[in-house]
């Protein structure tokens, strides 16, 4: 039972930053949108882990975390100087 | 243990979420790297934290998982920010003060809308 109000939470999370990455009227709105999405799904990958008991889920949310990064670094370094 | 693992993945869940309403809702970049960052640090952190709580046999994986969400979301925030006023984002129209625009190379940013 508790573990559906957990996941309502993070789902409304997802949502809002999916909302923010579809109407965001400029480029860096739309990456904050996706940066914020990433961290939520870290957190509910590490979740799914613990609700499902499989480990492996852990290095998938430590993968994701690192792609994330690498990604927004790229396109902040993408919009200052350009390719 | 696992009483308090629970607490702490209520907050974490809260956390994101609020985070997600800020990002939502907030009027400009700069607003909205603001919530978005910070709410969303914390609820990962803690989120993650709790699971490791949870599960004793995952708490180490879960701390390096926290700790590089610790230190990677401000420098990618930063980054964005930094990249975004280069680029010539305006601020929204009723924030205060603008601290750049004490520097030369602030103040040389075209300004443009979109």
């Amino acid at each position: 039972m508790i573990w559906l109000v957990f996941f309502s939470f993070i789902a409304a999370g997802i949502a809002l930053c999916l909302a923010r990455a579809a109407l965001g009227p400029t480029t860096p709105d739309r990456v904050v949108g996706v940066d914020g999405m990433v961290t939520i799904s870290i957190a509910l990958m590490v979740l799914l882990a613990s609700f499902f008991d499989r480990a492996i889920y852990l290095d998938v949310a430590l993968v994701y975390a690192v792609l994330g990064f690498i990604g927004v670094l790229a396109v902040a370094r993408y919009l200052e100087r350009g390719i | 243990m696992h009483i308090f693992g629970e607490i702490l993945i209520g907050i974490g869940a809260a956390f994101l979420f609020l985070g997600g309403l800020g990002i939502f809702r907030l009027p400009d970049v700069y607003n909205r790297l603001q919530a978005g960052t910070k709410c969303t640090t914390l609820g990962a952190f803690s989120t993650v934290l709790g699971v490791g709580f949870m599960q004793p046999q995952w708490m180490a994986r879960s701390i390096v998982i926290a700790l590089f969400i610790l230190l990677t979301n401000p420098i990618s925030a930063h980054a964005l920010a930094r990249a975004s006023y280069k680029s010539g984002v305006k601020l929204w129209e009723k924030s205060v003060v603008d601290r750049c625009q004490e520097f030369e190379e602030c103040r040389e940013i075209p300004k443009e809308e979109g």
